[in-house]
């Protein structure tokens, strides 16, 4: 097995090398990139729009003209022949490659915007330039760093959604699923919020502004939702803008509940979310990449829990910062704000506790730890804080260090800049405080679970190999044990990917939700009765 | 502190293993000669193909073994003297056991074709088959034609893993369709399609005669028995069923006929020697099943059995109802029940088929003739819930039943397209009924009051 080689070259030998229309596909993909590229070096395109209209096709057909060749010919079927072979899609040489080249994009992205050409007062020049016909034709407004990365991500999903859709396109769950992310991403978090602009300062807003608001990203992936511009923006912007406000309320605390009783976390991670939606399509090729080890899991549930305590204080914090103290004035105060998170996470976790004890198990310590870290910081937000500060800290340097930690580093840059070395889902798994919110639910309080069909598991690994949230699926099935994980996305790559036709995403009752065996279905009755003593 | 000697990490000598240290403290060992690790042989396909690598064969971590007080030790055994209850391994110190358990499962067949041991003509079954096939066809310019001899599982997934290289190969099939001593003809029909639309030159009726060696003693070509046609070949793989592994218990005193002879507690004639998996030969077949079944559940059950046994609560193997899955390149299989080909079904086994039109999905139904009792179902292309078919042939329900409750057996993806009514209506067709399908419940399929 070793002495399969693994090769640098793009051709090489069957199934990892790559035929005449690949690589022209490849070529002119890069092309794309390649304008992108010059124009960052500043070199002056004259005619904007043809060249950004050049640029984006070339990298779009590049990608469609690449999957049509590599799946046309084939029947519909699973396509992971050479996966492992491939410099690019096993952590070889490519792989890294692609690796830097993405975490220096998000670096620059994040940290250096005037080195892509943003101008903060007069025209954009380099590669932000490029794109600010676009921008005005959506907004009216020039263009900044996050629309020429917004529109770049919505090229990804688009592009590589079309490859995904044709490498399974046996599979009618997986193409709904991939149709709805493009959707969502192209419409949600792309067009309605730049044509929404459009309506800044007009009287059905009452001449108010809106925050550019993506409505499909929730409290708390949408971590800067409730800060005071915003909802000065929202309130501010007449029955519209409350709206709004009032929508992105009831997405936390009643739409998401609702519905990931009914389906589980699936509903947004794999068919709504954006990050979720560039995992699936650009990263599809690296989901195979994700750590499965028990350690790995551990380290998961303590850094990605850590950031939904991070996240809920600096929320807090920054909620707490600009309220009042005058009950006349507005009903909402800093005490009564104060008040109201700690009863609510305290009936959280009280029902948790109390109803839902025997599924926590270990998991039920990390749970304490933070419940008491977040109430006794309430406590300290109430006695600590003086004007403009929350517990010895300004709340803008939580909000700051927050935005910096985890909006850029973690999401962007590990999250997406490591695709090809740590799999497509890093963030989504180690980082995303509403996945962890989600799957807590889901863990404790939903229909959705992965069935596995009796007795036909014969351990070969696929599941767990192409998981891209590390879990090992494999470890259940072959026990004959449901899956029920808060991690899992409902990607359904698993089941997909089974030679038996063992797994099988559904939602059902919550009774026998995980129905684990210790002898597994096949062998004597008495036998199952006894040692299973059901 | 009793010692349990296990020889062999396959499913069955695992799953042994793993249920005797959930129900005691016994001093545990397991001796392979084939890898360090238990892996799921099942999967080798998989590695050659570049789905996998050999670790995510792996079905537990390296530390469990450790954590789980389970020793294990790498080497061949090449003698077990019963007398003084001592193994002799190649390679290592000798092994006292108190109790043996012999889970060495198979090796290829080979039926002494002349040339079946030249270089370049290999079984696949362990490790080191799926390494020597690195060797002689690791692509198209080493291995510039393969030909595959004989028509059963594994022959299929040789070929399916040898097309992934885009290597030429032609599979030479001695029965007039592929598999069709176990599947009935329109499933193997099918099946034949489906070969040749990958691209694989599917002889069928053809038997090999002989291998002919190059001034090297390397294959050079293969000759066919029913045309005397010879065509040339860099590698042959000879896949035509499996034999019991154990030449190395000859002269043991343990009892041998094709594999190791066992009775319902799959105890040998020798005290304390047992025989678990695809090595173990029932000295009466169990109900429909053959003497030896060279299948992994079955591996597997033996397993969880024989560790009841030897922690105290001795129990006889008794396999539930039948089943059985494999994958025939793109296309899933499922097996509940028994569905006999035609040439081995009884007269009162009637069977209902239904394919789809255009794709290559289809299923059929075996039932008694007299009784109209329901007594197996083969799937392809279709997934079907286990729990439900197990149920149902515990509750000897009758095909009409089944044909009516058919939705709550589907196991397929959500959104899949659903082919009940089309499966209902043709059997309503065929024989005349008219059943009307009955829809999904979830309070059925869950056995919920």
């Amino acid at each position: 097995m070793s002495t399969y080689h693994k090769s640098m070259a793009l051709t090489g030998e069957p199934p990892k090398s790559l035929s005449i229309n690949q690589k022209i596909a490849t070529l002119l993909g890069l092309s794309g990139l390649g304008i992108l590229l010059l124009a960052a070096f500043n070199v002056n395109f004259p005619d904007k729009t043809l060249w950004l209209t050049l640029s984006l096709s070339a990298i779009s057909i590049g990608i469609i003209w690449f999957s049509w060749d590599a799946y046309s010919n084939k029947l519909p079927g699973i396509k992971n022949d050479g996966v492992w072979f491939k410099s690019i899609s096993s952590r070889g040489l490519w792989g890294w490659i692609a690796g830097l080249a993405l975490t220096g994009f998000y670096i620059v992205l994040y940290f250096y915007p005037q080195y892509l050409g943003l101008v903060n007062d007069g025209d954009n020049k380099g590669v932000i330039g490029l794109f600010d016909p676009l921008s005005k034709l959506l907004s009216g407004n020039p263009a900044s760093q996050w629309f020429v990365y917004g529109t770049l991500y919505t090229v990804a999903i688009l592009a590589f959604g079309i490859k995904f859709l044709w490498k399974y396109r046996h599979n009618r769950y997986e193409r709904l699923r991939t149709f709805s992310v493009m959707i969502f991403q192209t419409a949600f978090a792309f067009i309605i919020p730049e044509v929404m602009a459009r309506l800044n300062g007009h009287k059905i807003l009452d001449g108010g502004s809106l925050p550019y608001y993506d409505l499909k990203s929730i409290w708390p992936l949408n971590y800067y939702n409730f800060e005071g511009y915003r909802i000065k923006g929202f309130l501010s912007s007449g029955d519209i803008g409350f709206a709004l406000l009032i929508f992105a309320i009831l997405s936390i605390f009643v739409i998401t509940p609702i519905l990931t009783y009914k389906y589980g976390k699936r509903w947004y991670c794999s068919w709504v979310c954006g990050c979720g939606g560039l995992a699936e399509t650009a990263g599809d090729s690296f989901r195979q990449l994700s750590d499965k080890s028990t350690k790995a899991w551990k380290i998961e549930r303590w850094v990605v829990h850590s950031v939904v305590v991070f996240v809920t204080l600096m929320t807090t914090a920054v909620i707490y910062s600009y309220l009042g103290t005058d009950t006349s004035k507005y009903w909402l105060t800093k005490s009564s704000f104060l008040i109201g998170v700690a009863v609510l996470l305290s009936l959280v976790f009280g029902w948790a506790m109390i109803f839902k004890r025997d599924q926590l198990q270990k998991d039920a310590q990390y749970g304490a730890i933070g419940y008491f870290v977040i109430i006794i910081a309430l406590i300290g937000f109430h006695f600590l804080s003086g004007e403009g500060q929350v517990f010895l800290l300004k709340s803008e340097t939580l909000r700051k260090s927050y935005s910096f930690l985890i909006g850029s580093i973690f999401s962007g840059v590990i999250g997406t800049g490591f695709y090809p070395i740590f799999g497509s889902r890093v963030w989504c798994r180690f980082g995303c405080p509403m996945a962890a919110i989600l799957g807590f639910q889901q863990k404790l309080f939903s229909r959705f679970r992965i069935t596995t069909n009796g007795g036909q598991c014969i351990s070969c690994g696929n599941c767990s190999t192409y998981c891209e949230m590390g879990i090992d699926v494999r470890a259940y099935a072959q026990k004959g044990e449901n899956i029920v994980r808060s991690s899992c996305v409902g990607c359904g790559i698993c089941s997909a990917v089974c030679p038996r036709g063992v797994l099988k995403l559904e939602n059902g009752p919550l009774e026998g939700r995980i129905d684990s065996n210790q002898v597994l279905l096949g062998n004597d009755v008495d036998l199952m009765t006894l040692v299973n003593k059901k | 502190m009793e010692h349990i000697v296990i020889i062999g990490n396959g499913i069955a000598g695992v799953t042994a293993a793993r249920h005797i240290r959930k129900l005691s403290d016994k001093k545990i060992t397991i001796v392979s000669a084939e890898s360090k690790y238990f892996f799921s042989r099942t999967a080798l396909m998989y590695v050659y193909m570049g789905h996998m690598k050999f670790e995510h064969t792996q079905p537990y971590e390296n530390n469990f073994w450790k954590k789980n007080r389970i020793e294990l030790v790498e080497g061949y055994v090449s003698r077990v003297n019963t007398d003084e209850k001592v193994l002799q391994i190649d390679g290592g110190p000798n092994l006292n056991y108190d109790k043996l358990i012999i889970a060495t499962g198979s090796k290829p067949n080979k039926f002494g074709w002349p040339g079946q041991d030249l270089n370049g003509v290999q079984g696949l079954y362990s490790k080191q088959d799926l390494e020597l096939l690195e060797k002689n066809a690791p692509n198209n310019k080493v291995c510039k034609r393969a030909v595959i001899v004989g028509g059963g599982l594994i022959g299929i997934e040789l070929a399916e893993m040898l097309r992934t290289r885009d290597i030429p190969v032609t599979f030479l099939v001695r029965e007039t369709s592929f598999w069709n001593g176990v599947l009935p003809n329109g499933e193997s029909q099918m099946i034949n399609e489906h070969i040749r639309e990958h691209h694989i030159d599917l002889r069928l009726g053809s038997s090999l005669k002989e291998i002919n060696p190059d001034e090297n003693g390397k294959v050079k070509s293969v000759t066919i028995a029913e045309t005397g046609e010879e065509i040339k070949c860099d590698f042959v793989g000879l896949t035509a069923g499996v034999t019991p592994n154990i030449d190395f218990l000859k002269g043991s005193g343990i009892e041998l006929g094709r594999g190791v002879k066992v009775n319902r507690m799959l105890e040998t004639n020798i005290a304390d020697v047992y025989a678990i998996g695809d090595c173990a030969e029932q000295q009466e077949p169990i109900g429909n099943r053959r003497a030896i079944e060279a299948v992994w559940y079955t591996g597997r059950m033996m397993g969880e059995t024989l560790a009841q046994t030897i922690c105290g609560n001795p129990t006889e193997y008794r396999p539930g109802h039948w089943f059985n899955s494999a994958k025939f390149l793109d296309i899933e299989y499922q097996t509940y029940g028994w569905v006999f080909s035609e040439r081995r079904k009884k007269e009162t086994e009637v069977h209902f088929h239904w394919r789809h039109p255009k794709e290559k999905i289809c299923i059929t139904i075996a039932f008694d003739r007299d009784s109209k009792t329901f007594l197996g179902i083969n799937t392809f292309g279709i997934r079907m819930r286990h729990e439900i078919f197990d149920r149902w042939l515990n509750e000897k329900r009758d095909i009409d039943f089944v044909m009516e409750h058919l939705i709550d057996a589907n196991f397929d993806p959500e959104f899949y397209k659903r082919f009940e009514p089309e499966i209902v209506s043709k059997y309503n067709t065929d024989f005349g009924k008219s059943i009307t399908l009955k829809k999904k419940n979830l309070k059925r399929i869950f056995q919920i009051a």
